[in-house]
């Protein structure tokens, strides 16, 4: 079967986007250099293809709402404006997926989903909502450009002015530009200050190009996007996340609700972690990398989910499942591929502290 | 992508410059281009025996790990530990500084097998 392309795929082309396949898309991997566009996120502003995500559109009144137990998300409790990071659990409080949901008005929510979930989130939710509720998937007709970086505010600013000043960390607005009303969140998987902007898909070459006449402003592709967000600890559905881990088993109990009824919450009560997310740093370059092996005294004690080489910290960084009981701060662990090959230690993500997120 | 006259090359894209008995290996600039950023470059023992074909050592990379084959069998006896803390080198400059090891060659027939510049281009065109 053919790829997917983006709207913007002949423009990645004409800037020597060497490209991939991702859940069924081809998508820009890198633009020249991976360690430079994530370098220059870092300390410049960097935009990011992502019209491969899913968006969905809900509307129901809240007064008797199915959608506040579709996810872990409090929809109801939300405020207006703002945004929430949660989890589409199955009956056993396994990940279906990890997504974003945006309360636009009382009775109206935008979810922003994985690339590689769209159809079966799709399903799902429509199968667990009323029949009353309109559901809407918009992810043809929406483009997402996440543009990130600590000059990124500056940016988004000359676009759709002076009021993007207001958005504070997880909230997001509606603002006119280029002709139209859309929404800007301060929102982002990179870990500096960052906005995601939901445009007409009509518009997409438009504000690619918008954006990138601003001297500070290169594109970046999925590679920088990996390093950048496992630089910061944040998990990726396929790798961290899937349907055999609960939120528990991945230290994300904090963006549960347990106060509301969600699908899986039964389940998630009486879970037993057994093995625990942990962030490790290696002695070194080498990197490893995905179902790699974690081993104490030569004990198999877990396995690799992510691993790449940090530019900023100049060595190998990653994500393990670990047994609990060894999965303790600076606990000294050997990893290899069948058997233990080199000493890293484990640490509380972010591996990068200090950054533009907050600011 | 630019190859480099009178080196012999490789159909997984390493390279071995001759200088009578002994051959520099390292890999093209095809190669670093498709793997992208270096970040580790393990590099090979010196006294290291390998036959042609066999891996010599491993490199990684930002999107992947992968391995160098050696282009002709032979004992390494020298290696380019500039590497250890500048694997770029290899993408900046892959036929000059970026070389991986020096190896003494075991047996000069086994050249035959390999390609020269011109037959090496012919092959990057038809594997696109």
């Amino acid at each position: 079967m053919e790829n997917k392309r983006t709207p913007l795929y002949n423009l990645h082309l004409k800037l020597n986007a060497e490209m991939i396949e991702f859940a069924g898309w081809d998508m820009p991997v890198h633009y020249g250099s991976i360690l430079a566009e994530t370098k220059h996120t870092r300390e410049k502003v960097s935009i990011f293809d992502i019209f491969h995500m899913g968006e969905f559109l809900i509307k129901e009144n809240p007064e008797n709402s199915s959608f506040d137990k579709v996810t872990t998300v409090p929809v109801i409790k939300m405020k207006e404006k703002t945004c929430k990071y949660g989890f589409l659990l199955n009956e056993n409080g396994g990940i279906i997926d990890d997504l974003i949901v945006y309360k636009i008005k009382k009775d109206e929510w935008m979810i922003v989903v994985n690339a590689s979930n769209e159809k079966r989130d799709e399903e799902i939710i429509k199968k667990r909502i009323s029949k009353e509720t309109f559901f809407e998937n918009i992810s043809e007709k929406t483009m997402k450009i996440d543009v990130q970086g600590p000059l990124s505010r500056n940016i988004v600013k000359k676009i759709a002015g002076e009021k993007i000043n207001n958005l504070k960390y997880y909230t997001f607005d509606e603002f006119n530009f280029l002709n139209g009303s859309y929404i800007i969140s301060r929102t982002g998987y990179t870990g500096e200050l960052g906005y995601e902007i939901y445009i007409d898909s009509k518009k997409s070459e438009e504000i690619w190009n918008l954006l990138l006449d601003f001297a500070d402003v290169k594109p970046a592709g999925l590679g920088a996007r990996d390093v950048l967000r496992l630089e910061m600890g944040y998990p990726l559905y396929g790798d961290e996340l899937t349907e055999e881990i609960t939120p528990l088993d991945a230290g994300l109990e904090r963006f549960i609700d347990f106060e509301k009824e969600f699908a899986g919450k039964e389940k998630l009560l009486n879970h037993k972690v057994n093995y625990l997310l942990c962030g490790f740093v290696v002695n070194g370059r080498k990197t490893m990398r995905h179902n790699s092996k974690v081993f104490i005294d030569e004990k198999e004690v877990g396995y690799v989910t992510s691993g790449v080489f940090s530019p900023h910290l100049n060595c190998g960084i990653g994500m393990a499942y670990v047994l609990k009981k060894y999965a303790k701060e600076n606990n000294e662990i050997f990893l290899g591929k069948e058997k233990p090959e080199i000493i890293g230690r484990i640490v509380k993500p972010p591996f990068i502290k200090n950054t533009s997120l907050k600011n | 992508m630019n190859v480099k006259q009178g080196y012999f090359y490789t159909k997984d894209h390493e390279w071995v410059k001759i200088d009578a008995m002994t051959g520099k290996i390292g890999i093209t600039d095809y190669a670093q281009h498709k793997l992208g950023d270096l970040t580790y470059v393990e590099l090979p023992k010196i006294g290291k025996i390998v036959k042609q074909g066999e891996v010599l050592n491993g490199l990684e990379s930002v999107k992947a790990a992968s391995d160098v084959y050696a282009p002709l069998s032979g004992r390494v006896i020298k290696i380019n530990t500039q590497l250890e803390n500048e694997p770029g080198l290899i993408n900046k400059s892959p036929y000059d500084d970026g070389w991986i090891a020096e190896i003494e060659i075991a047996d000069e027939n086994e050249i035959k097998n390999l390609m020269t510049a011109d037959e090496y281009i012919k092959f990057l065109g038809e594997s696109k």
